[in-house]
């Protein structure tokens, strides 16, 4: 039995590899799987205190967290193309369309 | 040591899957000869897994349950990664890695050379573990795993010349015909869990007669409806044959020897619910019957030599639906291994042929090749003779007992679709031989120079094919006779809850053999048809096709099947996506132009006021905020990063704050 503690850890890890990736990436690409790096930690601890609890709601929930990252990442890599095609721009800090 | 074993039987192919697919992404790392011989080796591996596995199953025919892990659990539900090892899996299991051991090693020397050549293996080796999961799992989330590999897999191969229009094109139509039956097949995955409250397939078929016939009928055919996608039956049939896109040893494998029998087998081990369903059953053989004979009069006339053994794999599907229809799973599965044998050999061959003549697949541009790749020549001609139904090949044992038990159960109307298909088979494969191989060269003067025989690693598993198509039917009647062949006391424990039809006949000893003598003349008339068709006056079916223009033109259009579903479903969903379209560039667009011009008109007067009223007053406001802006401005860097920096940092304050003030609260 993994105590319920390692499961925390290890999503914590994650959580943070893609926070930290989010931040200091470059690559829209790498940016965009950085954060379904962020969606699993959490999908992780959030299975993890489903099985701990003994409970089915944190899988359900985790479930939609899924969905959710599967509309994420359609609306992303669609946002990636049309940066691309318009601008010939891979990398996020080539473009700056949100200043003032 | 039997788990271990068990569960290395996928595990090798998934291990080269991951070598060649991550040696594709990093780059080719190492050769094409590597990535081959990890592509072959790993199967054979499995095969050599697998035969063990038979030989311990050789003397304990009982199911034994083997879990990798447990794979999804929460409340009552739990869900393993487990497999099932029975005799049907042992024979499947044997089909799928010998039959896939030789196409691999073919595929060595047909896609030499070809651009994506480690693509390809890491893709047949992916489709390997996904029909083993298939074939081996013990519930039906493993199944579907499977299910869908094989289908992700077909998609993937069957659209392996990506940059060609057609290829693309028919890698999706295979694909969403294909999700047609799955939504079926899930529909009867989440009845059985709604009944029976667990997926493993012992409990649910040891709880299935308390299943009443309602439920048991609704699950049978929404199986069926799965099985009737991925095997290609009428009516979701359309897709196999233009999924000749692929390469050849990809139809052989995927198309013809495995994938697309998936449904037959999935039938057969789901036989403890058709058994209390009849009327699902009846409608398996009906759909299996129709569709036997109605692709094999639309083979009779097409002229790609892929094409004529793609309808041939639709029809030979439709006999061991026919077979499951009539109860008698055994000969079903006996004629699913027998048409790995002759139907891999037969696609094997014709990618030789296409081989030797540098792509080419119009038959009418073939002919008189029997004497320039006669290795070639002679194992389509076994192939031919096999599925055709001559005596004693493999074909004809496997065949004749179909038919045989259609008669005996008294499914005269099945009978005789059968034996119109057999007919119609032993036509259409006589006369692709004939063409291909007789009569006069009709080759193209420059491809007629590179005409060759393949290498030995085409030649090795055509040989060794030909051979397990010649004999492998012997497996059905040594030593036991007719029906009680060492493939059938093999089997056997596992229908021992089948309905007791098939031991109804045992009594009657001269009808088997008059029906075998009935349908053994037929074959033979299909072949002599063919023989003064095509040898004998090859100008006769030019006349034959003037003088019956109306069937030529309805055979030749496929029955227009293709077009009349294109009219009735995919046409409407475009103009439903057109008319979607429409609503939103007519009407909504005109709204928010409306919405606009209102604004614009306001902006106008609120502009007016503004700039003579307000401006003036608020001027000086103004400019003390322009300055405070231009200094916090800064901070808008438009970059995503510092956003999220500045995000996260919020984030961190936040939940320290919380957590201090839940202290201090708990504190005082």
């Amino acid at each position: 039995m993994v105590p319920i503690g390692a499961y925390v850890a290890v999503s914590a890890i994650l959580f943070v590899t893609g926070l930290v990736g989010v931040l200091v990436r470059r690559n829209f690409i790498i940016v965009l799987m950085c954060v379904e790096i962020m969606l699993n930690g959490a999908n992780l601890n959030l299975v993890a205190f489903a099985h701990h609890l003994d409970s089915l709601a944190g899988q359900i929930m985790s479930l939609f967290v899924i969905a959710i990252a599967a509309g994420e990442a359609a609306v992303g890599l669609a946002i990636i193309i049309v940066v691309f095609r318009g601008k010939i721009a891979t990398n996020v800090d080539q473009i700056n369309l949100l200043k003032w | 040591m039997f788990d271990l074993i068990v569960i290395l039987i996928p595990l090798f192919p998934l291990l080269a899957v991951l070598a060649n697919g991550l040696n594709v992404m990093l780059g080719h790392r190492y050769s094409d000869e590597i990535a081959h011989r990890l592509g072959w080796g790993s199967v054979l591996l499995s095969f050599l897994c697998a035969l063990w596995v038979f030989g311990q199953t050789l003397g304990h025919p009982e199911p034994r349950t083997v879990i990798a892990y447990r794979w999804f659990f929460g409340g009552d539900l739990t869900v393993n990664l487990g497999f099932l090892v029975d005799p049907l899996t042992c024979v499947m299991m044997l089909v799928v890695t010998g039959v896939g051991f030789l196409i691999h090693v073919y595929s060595v020397g047909y896609m030499h050379g070809e651009e994506g050549f480690t693509r390809f293996f890491a893709y047949m080796n992916l489709f390997m573990v996904s029909m083993l999961l298939l074939v081996m799992g013990n519930n039906y989330a493993v199944l579907f795993i499977g299910w869908e590999g094989v289908g992700l897999c077909s998609y993937l191969l069957i659209g392996y010349y990506y940059d060609r229009v057609s290829a693309a094109k028919a890698a999706t139509k295979a694909f969403v015909v294909n999700r047609i039956g799955d939504a079926g097949f899930l529909i009867a995955i989440f009845l059985v869990f709604a009944r029976f409250g667990t997926l493993d397939y012992t409990e649910v078929f040891a709880k299935a007669d308390t299943l009443d016939s309602t439920t048991a009928f609704a699950i049978a055919v929404c199986l069926l409806i799965g099985a009737v996608g991925k095997s290609a039956q009428l009516p979701l049939y359309t897709w196999l044959p233009d999924a000749m896109e692929g390469p050849t040893p990809v139809s052989a494998l995927i198309h013809a020897a495995t994938m697309v029998t998936a449904g037959v087998y999935m039938v057969v081990r789901n036989h403890a619910i058709y058994d209390i369903a009849p009327n699902a059953l009846v409608l398996v053989g009906v759909i299996g019957g129709a569709t036997a004979l109605f692709a094999a009069t639309i083979g009779l006339v097409q002229t790609d030599i892929k094409r004529v053994l793609a309808y041939s794999t639709v029809s030979q599907l439709g006999f061991m639906f026919l077979a499951c229809g009539v109860g008698a799973y055994a000969a079903a599965i006996f004629h699913l291994v027998t048409h790995a044998f002759f139907k891999a050999l037969l696609f094997l061959a014709a990618g030789s042929v296409i081989h030797a003549l540098s792509g080419e697949q119009d038959i009418r541009k073939m002919g008189g090749l029997w004497n320039k790749v006669p290795a070639t020549h002679w194992v389509f001609l076994i192939g031919t003779a096999a599925i055709a139904g001559f005596p004693f090949l493999s074909g004809w044992w496997s065949k004749d007992e179909i038919l045989g038990h259609a008669f005996t159960h008294r499914r005269y109307v099945l009978w005789a679709l059968g034996a119109a298909a057999a007919f119609c088979t032993a036509f259409y494969m006589s006369r692709l031989l004939y063409v291909t191989f007789y009569g006069q060269s009709r080759v193209d003067h420059e491809v007629a120079h590179h005409i060759h025989e393949p290498s030995w690693w085409m030649r090795g598993p055509l040989l060794i094919l030909a051979a397990l198509s010649a004999l492998g039917g012997l497996i059905g009647v040594i030593p036991g006779g007719l029906e009680h062949g060492a493939f059938h006391q093999f089997l056997g424990p596992v229908f021992s809850t089948a309905v007791a039809g098939a031991s109804g006949h045992k009594e009657v000893h001269l009808l088997p053999f008059i029906l075998m003598a009935v349908t053994t003349a037929i074959g033979l008339a299909g072949w002599f048809t063919a023989h003064y068709f095509y040898y004998v006056k090859p100008e006769q079916p030019n006349l034959l096709m003037n003088r019956m223009k109306g069937v030529y033109t309805l055979l030749w259009n496929k029955y227009w099947v293709d077009e009349l579903y294109d009219r009735i479903a995919v046409e409407p969903s475009k103009a439903v996506g057109r008319s979607f379209d429409k609503v939103d560039t007519v009407g909504i667009d005109r709204v928010v132009v409306a919405v606009e011009q209102v604004t614009d008109l306001s902006a106008a007067g609120s502009t007016w006021f503004e700039k003579y009223v307000i401006y003036g007053l608020i001027n000086v406001m103004g400019y003390v905020n322009h300055i405070g802006a231009r200094i916090l401005r800064q901070l808008q860097t438009g970059l995503v990063h510092h956003y999220a920096a500045i995000l996260v940092t919020g984030l961190v304050i936040l939940v320290n704050l919380i957590v201090l003030i839940l202290w201090w609260g708990g504190a005082s």
